[in-house]
């Protein structure tokens, strides 16, 4: 058993990553993502191991891709603004297949935006982002305590596949303190005999890049990258699912959002309206299975997000059937209200879509368009 | 001559393989790769070190090198280094970059990673133009010198900009140990570039900190010359604009125009 503590989110994202054996870490200051950084200023050096707070978002990436390049566990952290910079060096690690990890806490968007809560990096995160035919694992952690754990998981996942892993918060799971327990974790990175550096003792030289002009080569690395994420898909999806097997309303939600969303679902289960919950933990791959099976039984999903839709298209991607699929969003710092997504579950299951609804940001019956 | 001793006093690197040069006739990258090469070699460094190519024309050298070769984004080799030599600090880590990898692109990176005084060598080299990509406009290009994005020649007034003193730039920062200026278009300054990266070389490998060789070199094709008028060209033209010698000693500020008159 490890020890109980108080910790805001982003502390125990570093805490948790020095515990997984991170051994260098480059940052550069961003609300709300500025405690991560701190954090590893005042217990990285002290343990022997790495911090820079680099001169741009950019060199911190790329100061990422080298110490993933000389093999060892590695990783940066930002908010949107500077998650954007990161997206050419997150190509060239994909490119390149080196293992890294990447924490964005998201804030309200686009440009400058705020620093308030948002979840507008979905798109950002899992379709693409940065240049080329690529995934990350994105990881949508609801709490400190999850935001620790998959913290852990993240660089063997990241170190299994030699693919970058990407920790998905927003200011809320950044900011908020809760009682965690911390668990005492022996890294086992694999060997990296693809690493340079090091003394080579008669090994063949390697070679770290993510170009070739020969015909040919660089449509099989794709063919070779897709292999590795048709295997992900198989093995790495992780969801929570909540009281779906008798209901008759889906929340679907992820990250913070989800706990308002479970709020919402115990006083609906109190007034006995059947509301259930699905919570994507792996945003990338997206859990499109379990939204299916789910939708078999159950007719209504509601996708609450902290952004104009997102996740939704997943959602419909997923094939839900015959199933209508509603929305409520709150973009750029706003954050959904229990009383508004209990009126749209009254003007779905009570009113049967009859009379208005007062909420912004609600679609009934959302379409692709 | 079957009774004496033959030493071998010159030869190819064992750490170029026996393949065709990518670069054009004159290019000055090979003599430069060559003087790294031996280098390397008379310092037993090739078991343990990390060859950084840049985005540029030698972005190819994976291909020959017989050394562990780390390729970053465009500018962002100073950066990578960085993230090699912490991890590993052990590491002999050689970054090489032209000059719109470095002076133009990457100048953030370079500023930082010298400031910070870190312990790598960067080989920047500089022929005024961008190579690779067909003889653009580089930040080093000379005053009235053309280039396809430059069909005039450079001309500051009109919004150009000057060319980049990338030595003079970098010696007033605290991290960093050596900096040199040199050139290879005559045997002569050839042997100069291989002392001054020596030197440089040095510097890392007593762990004082960042150290860097630019070394003028020519691209006749892309300049539109001869390959004999464009070492011409370094001789009247470049090294008149980039004066030769070293900036910077042991951390100390020297000033080579002065000192060679």
């Amino acid at each position: 058993m490890g020890e109980r503590v108080l910790m805001k989110g982003n502390v125990a994202i570093a805490e948790a990553a020095i515990r997984a054996g991170l051994q260098s870490y480059f940052g550069y200051p961003i609300t709300p993502q500025n405690e991560l950084i701190a954090y590893m200023s005042s217990h990285l050096p002290a343990k022997g191991r790495t911090f820079i707070q680099a001169e741009s978002e950019v060199a911190a990436i790329n100061m990422v891709y080298g110490a993933a390049a000389a093999g060892v566990r590695c990783m940066t952290s930002s908010s949107g603004p500077g998650i954007s910079l990161k997206q050419e060096g997150i190509s060239y690690l994909v490119g390149a297949q080196l293992p890294a990890v990447i924490v964005n806490i998201m804030r309200g968007g686009p440009g400058l935006g705020n620093i308030a809560p948002s979840q507008a990096d979905y798109f950002q995160s899992c379709k693409g982002g940065g240049h080329g035919d690529y995934h990350l694992v994105v990881y949508a952690p609801s709490s400190v305590q999850e935001a620790a754990d998959l913290t852990t998981k993240a660089f063997d996942v990241a170190d299994r596949y030699r693919n970058p892993v990407l920790i998905l918060g927003d200011a809320i799971i950044g900011q908020m303190m809760e009682p965690i327990v911390l668990s005492e974790v022996t890294p086992n990175p694999p060997p990296k005999p693809w690493a340079v550096g090091g003394a080579r003792n008669g090994r063949k030289p390697n070679l770290i890049n993510s170009l070739s002009l020969e015909e040919g080569v660089v449509e099989k690395w794709n063919w070779t990258f897709h292999a590795k994420y048709q295997e992900i898909k198989k093995t790495e999806i992780m969801v929570e699912t909540l009281y779906c097997e008798d209901a008759d309303l889906i929340l679907v939600a992820y990250g913070v959002t989800s706990r308002i969303c479970k709020e919402v679902m115990r006083h609906a289960r109190a007034q006995g309206l059947k509301v259930g919950l699905i919570r994507p933990i792996t945003l990338w791959p997206f859990p499109y299975k379990a939204l299916a099976q789910a939708a078999r039984k159950t007719r209504e999903f509601l996708v609450v997000e902290m952004s104009v839709g997102q996740m939704i298209e997943d959602v419909k991607l997923a094939g839900l059937g015959e199933a209508a699929v509603h929305f409520h969003g709150r973009p750029g710092g706003g954050i959904p209200r229990e009383q508004d997504i209990m009126e749209i579950i009254h003007h779905v299951l009570v009113n049967k879509r009859a009379g208005t609804l007062t909420t912004q940001g609600t679609v009934v019956d959302w379409e692709i368009s | 001559m079957s009774d004496m001793e033959m030493k071998k006093i010159a030869g190819r690197s064992s750490l170029w393989a026996d393949k065709p040069s990518p670069y054009c006739p004159g290019c000055g990258h090979g003599v430069v790769h060559r003087v790294v090469c031996e280098l390397i070699e008379e310092y037993h460094l090739a078991d343990n070190c990390v060859f950084m190519a840049p985005v540029g024309c030698s972005i190819l050298a994976y291909t020959f090198l017989g050394l562990d070769v780390c390729q970053a984004a465009h500018g962002r080799t100073p950066a990578a280094a960085t993230g090699i030599k912490r991890a590993r600090p052990d590491t002999f880590v050689l970054a090489y970059q032209g000059d719109g990898d470095l002076a133009s692109i990457g100048t953030a990176e370079i500023i930082h990673a010298a400031n910070r005084g870190e312990n790598i060598t960067t080989i920047f080299v500089n022929n005024a133009i961008y190579g690779m990509t067909g003889g653009q406009m580089a930040p080093t290009t000379l005053l009235g010198q053309k280039a396809t994005t430059c069909p005039s020649g450079r001309d500051a007034l009109s919004g150009m900009g000057y060319p980049l003193r990338v030595c003079e730039l970098l010696q007033s920062l605290g991290g960093v140990t050596y900096l040199a200026r040199t050139s290879v278009h005559t045997p002569g300054n050839v042997i100069k570039t291989k002392q001054a990266i020596k030197k440089a070389f040095d510097v890392q490998l007593q762990r004082q900190g960042f150290s860097l060789v630019e070394v003028l070199t020519s691209c006749p094709v892309n300049w539109g010359m001869q390959p004999v008028e464009a070492l011409d060209f370094v001789d009247k033209q470049m090294i008149h604009q980039y004066p030769l010698g070293e900036y910077k000693v042991d951390g100390v500020c020297m000033t080579p125009a002065a000192k060679e008159g």
